[in-house]
């Protein structure tokens, strides 16, 4: 009996430790908290037609746009699945909303210019890029 | 789909929206050929509602129409005699209707247009046909004021058409056409090449800007004023220096200066047109940085070569030179 209860104590002891690690570990599968603004009102297919009117199209290649195909810049055709934005920022909403409107600022000597956009303009544009995956 | 945006190119407006270009006249020119175009649409549904009628009798109507339908009087008028003068009204009213369009009265303004691989040089002339002031890509007319426009080609076959201001005329090298366009309103009308010249045919637009009256000659009066030297910033002064020493100047001009190339369009009021590459992009130093690193990818086989040997720094030099060129 008494060997009994020292066995169960320490089943409860061990088991206290475990559901912290769970916790833990459920917490750690959202990655760092992304304080950015949100995506909600985002038209991406509005993002689309931005592409090409403010002239993306002349240096980047997008899946859905036929023509222009630029070539001097880095293809966008996967960027959703991108891990980094020019090889140097995290791709995630809040960074790439900047880095759309003001590349030099956050890349200083890349070839891609600042491009004057509003913040419903530069969100319509965050949201398609981020929705360029391969399948 | 969304509206489209003033810094929309001019192709992707001549080419689109409701009710279509073509019939949506803008100025006498063009008015006249969306009218003959709906008096023979009219024309044709009609026929094609008798055909079905005929059609209909053959097949279910009674021994006696059917009996008059396969008659010899029947073939006579309706095989024979209704279209050959339907057919010559048509033809007498048509050939009247359109011989305005290329009448010259001799008051007109005159300009020419030449057809390039890919893209369109504009002379604006004096009354006896000499050049006056040298552009590309753009052409820019009083409003209410039928101009004369010269066509000829370089090279190819290309085919000059704004919808909106008037008919299609071809360029044929070794001659000469002549078109009259004129706007009803002001604005900017895109156009497009209509005959196929080469792979990149359909990137070959075209951008026509109509001003009120006075706008456009004092436009045109600044124009022909021997352009003060700007106040370059550093980034656009080492861009002159880089349009000479890179090669730009070889086939291209910008007047005042030494860079006096004639083979590609000239350069110098770019910064103030509407839109790069022959009315395919908007004009913006992304696009201006797109174009002169890679057009090639942009608009291939266009003469222009890919400047893939400049440095991100030079482009953005070359890009704020061209941007200082209104």
């Amino acid at each position: 009996m008494a060997r009994q209860g020292r066995d169960g104590a320490r089943r409860t002891t061990l088991a206290t430790p475990w559901w912290a690690l769970a916790c833990a570990a459920l917490v750690a599968c959202d990655g760092p908290p992304d304080r950015t603004p949100t995506l909600g009102n985002a038209d991406a297919a509005r993002g689309r037609q931005l592409v090409a009117d403010k002239g993306c199209v002349a240096c980047h290649t997008f899946p859905d746009v036929k023509w222009p195909r630029g070539g001097l810049g880095p293809s966008l055709e996967d960027f959703g699945r991108q891990g980094l934005i020019a090889g140097r920022l995290p791709n995630q909403p809040g960074v790439l909303m900047q880095f759309i409107r003001n590349a030099p600022a956050l890349v200083p000597g890349t070839a891609m210019p600042a491009t004057p956009m509003s913040d419903q303009e530069a969100t319509d544009v965050t949201a398609y890029l981020l929705t360029l995956k391969s399948r | 789909m969304s509206q489209p945006t003033s810094s929309r190119s001019s192709l992707a407006e001549s080419l689109s929206g409701w009710p279509p270009p073509v019939l949506d006249p803008h100025g006498p020119f063009s008015n006249t050929v969306t009218t003959l175009a709906w008096v023979l649409i009219a024309l044709v549904t009609l026929i094609f509602v008798l055909v079905c009628a005929a059609m209909w009798v053959a097949l279910y109507g009674s021994d006696e129409l059917r009996a008059k339908l396969g008659g010899e009087r029947v073939v006579r008028w309706f095989g024979l005699i209704i279209p050959a003068g339907v057919l010559f009204l048509l033809l007498a009213w048509g050939t009247t209707m359109v011989a305005g369009m290329t009448t010259i009265k001799g008051d007109e303004l005159r300009m020419r247009v030449s057809g390039n691989i890919y893209w369109w040089r504009v002379s604006y002339l004096d009354s006896a046909g000499k050049e006056i002031l040298a552009d590309a890509n753009e052409l820019h007319i009083p409003v209410g004021r039928p101009v004369v426009v010269d066509m000829v080609s370089e090279d190819v076959i290309h085919s000059f058409w704004v919808p909106k201001l008037g008919g299609k005329m071809d360029m044929i090298p070794g001659r000469t056409n002549r078109l009259k366009l004129q706007a009803d309103k002001p604005g900017s009308y895109g156009g497009q090449c209509a005959e196929f010249c080469g792979g990149a045919h359909s990137l070959m637009g075209f951008v026509v800007v109509a001003h009120p009256a006075a706008d456009w000659q004092r436009w045109l009066d600044t124009r022909r004023a021997v352009a003060p030297v700007a106040d370059l910033g550093v980034e656009a002064l080492r861009g002159r220096q880089l349009f000479s020493e890179v090669g730009c100047a070889a086939c291209h001009r910008v007047a005042g200066t030494s860079a006096q190339g004639l083979s590609g369009p000239d350069l110098t009021h770019v910064g103030s047109r509407r839109s790069l590459g022959a009315g395919i992009l908007p004009n913006n130093r992304g696009t201006l940085i797109g174009w002169i690193g890679d057009s090639q990818s942009i608009k291939p086989n266009n003469r222009m070569p890919a400047y893939r040997s400049l440095p991100a720094a030079e482009l953005n030099a070359l890009a704020a030179y061209m941007e200082s060129l209104r």
